[in-house]
């Protein structure tokens, strides 16, 4: 059930270029279930900036009540949010739309997790639980450089991880794309996140994999009532177009016209 | 006794907070959220004759203490909206204000025809200050004549009392108001979003897809004030105000300047429970402010 709480700022930590983790705790946490979901953020009590900001959930800790986010603070609004400390409180509307479905993959299946950038945080809470059911997986991660990249150690202890910078200044260089062409990895089933190139690169390498892609666009209410942030279908679904908020951010394959 | 409590032509509503159109849709995001019934009425998002998808993205751009948006009328077309949205809305109790647009006046006008036929409507809201479509919308709103024949032609065919939508992008808007009354007009409602753009500091080329888009939020309230205090001396049918509401001292002033009721926008987007929140915080409002009835407030400017 989507709720509205103040949650408290339990940790702040910069742990990339730009890339901070934060740490809330607070009720609403027990209504966070599936991976891929997001918050929507107030940070500021004021009418500047005006609107929430999207967040991606990177982590759910049920038993403790906190959840953590990974978010780049290249914005007004996510600078200020980078600045919140410990005890500090935040405006949370959540959890939002429809995650990456983990009963897609059987346990004992291969699940193949390819993110770019700021896409890669809510693939590691699907990790964790692609991993608790049995799931073996293999994670592909795309940065720009290495300044940027983040969690590659979490990433490793649930499974084969790769890193390429588009720079090569750490792991392989080029994009997710080019890496992928030289593992050839055997899976069963794709969830990724991250840049349009990138899913689209993936939708036409894997052209007969089970896969699932998570989208992003500017938001207004972050619920579908706004009608902002929608994306074309192809001819496979009945509707021209779908919110990728409400009905997504998560959508199967060959759903959204790439 | 509800202090509450305003009536108006077609309406009785226990409250004068209403969400506004485009910015609730048919009601079903927020059902999830509280009750509708608490809502003195809904706005609903514009209905056309046909399904129209809207314009490309990106559709929404924050600008400061507001935001530009255009949606381009996406809406599920009068059909969807008879058989799908207006039933499931019946099972809550609160009046419906349709929200009318098209493209040619014959679109209005079947639109108008079909949907006020609904149970649940009690009142339409006629849209001709939609900045955000290439034909029809605005077009209908910034001339006086075309705006009064408009409200004529569908007041004829609606079983219901037509408001009509002013656009604020007009040299003289108390003009276009009289010409509405003139048409037949039962109430009005004002103001529908300014034009405005908003540019990307790298390329100097406009966020939004369609170039301009509509300026909703706080930003816009000292204009839509302005305009009903000067509509509100020159036309005697009631106004439904609206232009950047997010708490109760807003609706006061909205109230104070002549306004019956007011539409509350984008500050759903920012708090979606922001209008359950002012509906409890009036009686005390009313309360400091030595004030038996919410009534008492309207247009005491004026006074």
């Amino acid at each position: 059930m989507i709720q509205q709480e103040k949650m408290k700022v339990v940790r702040q930590k910069q742990i990339a270029d730009g890339i901070f983790e934060l740490t809330l705790i607070g009720q609403l946490t027990l209504q966070m279930k599936q991976p891929g979901q997001f918050v929507h953020i107030r940070v500021s009590d004021s009418l500047e900036p005006l609107l929430r900001r999207p967040i991606s959930i990177c982590s759910i800790d049920s038993e403790h009540m906190e959840f953590k986010m990974l978010y780049r603070a290249g914005g007004r609004g996510t600078k200020i949010l980078s600045q919140k400390q410990p005890g500090d409180e935040v405006d949370i509307l959540g959890p939002l739309g429809n995650g990456f479905p983990v009963e897609e993959t059987e346990s004992g299946e291969t699940a193949l997790l390819v993110g770019g950038g700021i896409g890669v945080p809510p693939l590691y809470e699907l990790s964790k639980q692609l991993n608790a059911k049995g799931v073996h997986t293999i994670h592909v991660l795309g940065f720009q450089s290495i300044h940027n990249v983040f969690y590659e150690k979490q990433f490793s202890e649930l499974g084969e991880t790769y890193i390429v910078t588009a720079d090569g200044s750490y792991g392989s260089k080029g994009f997710v794309t080019d890496l992928l062409a030289q593992l050839n990895p055997t899976f069963d089933v794709f969830y990724s996140c991250g840049p349009l190139p990138m899913l689209k690169a993936l939708e036409q390498t894997y052209p007969d994999k089970k896969g699932f892609l998570s989208f992003e666009e500017r938001m207004g209410c972050g619920i579908g009532a706004c009608y902002a942030c929608v994306c074309q279908t192809t001819d496979i679904v009945a509707q021209d177009y779908l919110k990728i908020c409400s009905d997504g951010p998560v959508f199967p394959r060959g759903v959204v016209a790439l | 006794m509800n202090r509450l409590q305003v009536e108006l032509p077609g309406l009785t509503l226990k409250n004068p907070i209403i969400p506004a159109s485009g910015c609730f849709g048919f009601g079903q995001e927020f059902a999830k959220l509280y009750d509708l019934s608490k809502l003195g009425a809904i706005m609903i998002k514009a209905t056309t004759l046909e399904t129209r998808r809207g314009n490309p993205t990106p559709r929404v751009a924050e600008t400061a203490a507001g935001m530009l948006n255009a949606i381009g009328l996406q809406n599920p077309g009068l059909a969807h909206v008879m058989e799908y949205e207006l039933p499931w809305l019946e099972q809550y109790d609160v009046p419906i204000i349709a929200n009318v647009a098209g493209t040619e006046t014959a679109d209005y006008v079947a639109v108008a025809e079909k949907i006020s036929t609904a149970p649940n409507v009690k009142a339409l809201e006629l849209n001709i200050s939609c900045p955000n479509v290439k034909s029809g919308g605005i077009q209908f709103g910034t001339d006086a004549n075309t705006a009064s024949g408009l409200t004529a032609a569908v007041k004829e065919v609606s079983k219901v009392p037509v408001y009509v939508k002013l656009s604020p992008n007009v040299t003289n808007i108390v003009e276009i108001a009289k010409a509405v009354e003139a048409g037949g007009a039962d109430g009005i409602t004002m103001i529908n979003t300014l034009i405005g753009m908003r540019l990307h500091p790298k390329t100097g080329k406009p966020i939004i897809a369609n170039g301009t888009g509509g300026l909703s939020g706080p930003a816009v309230k000292p204009i839509a004030i302005r305009m009903i205090y000067d509509v509100r001396q020159q036309v005697k049918i009631p106004i439904i105000g609206m232009g950047g509401i997010t708490n109760a001292e807003d609706v006061i002033d909205f109230l104070s300047v002549g306004a019956s009721a007011v539409a509350v926008g984008t500050a759903n987007f920012v708090d979606p429970f922001v209008c359950p929140n002012i509906i409890d915080e009036l009686p005390q409002k009313l309360d400091e402010l030595a004030c038996e009835k919410i009534t008492d407030l309207i247009g005491r400017s004026h006074r």
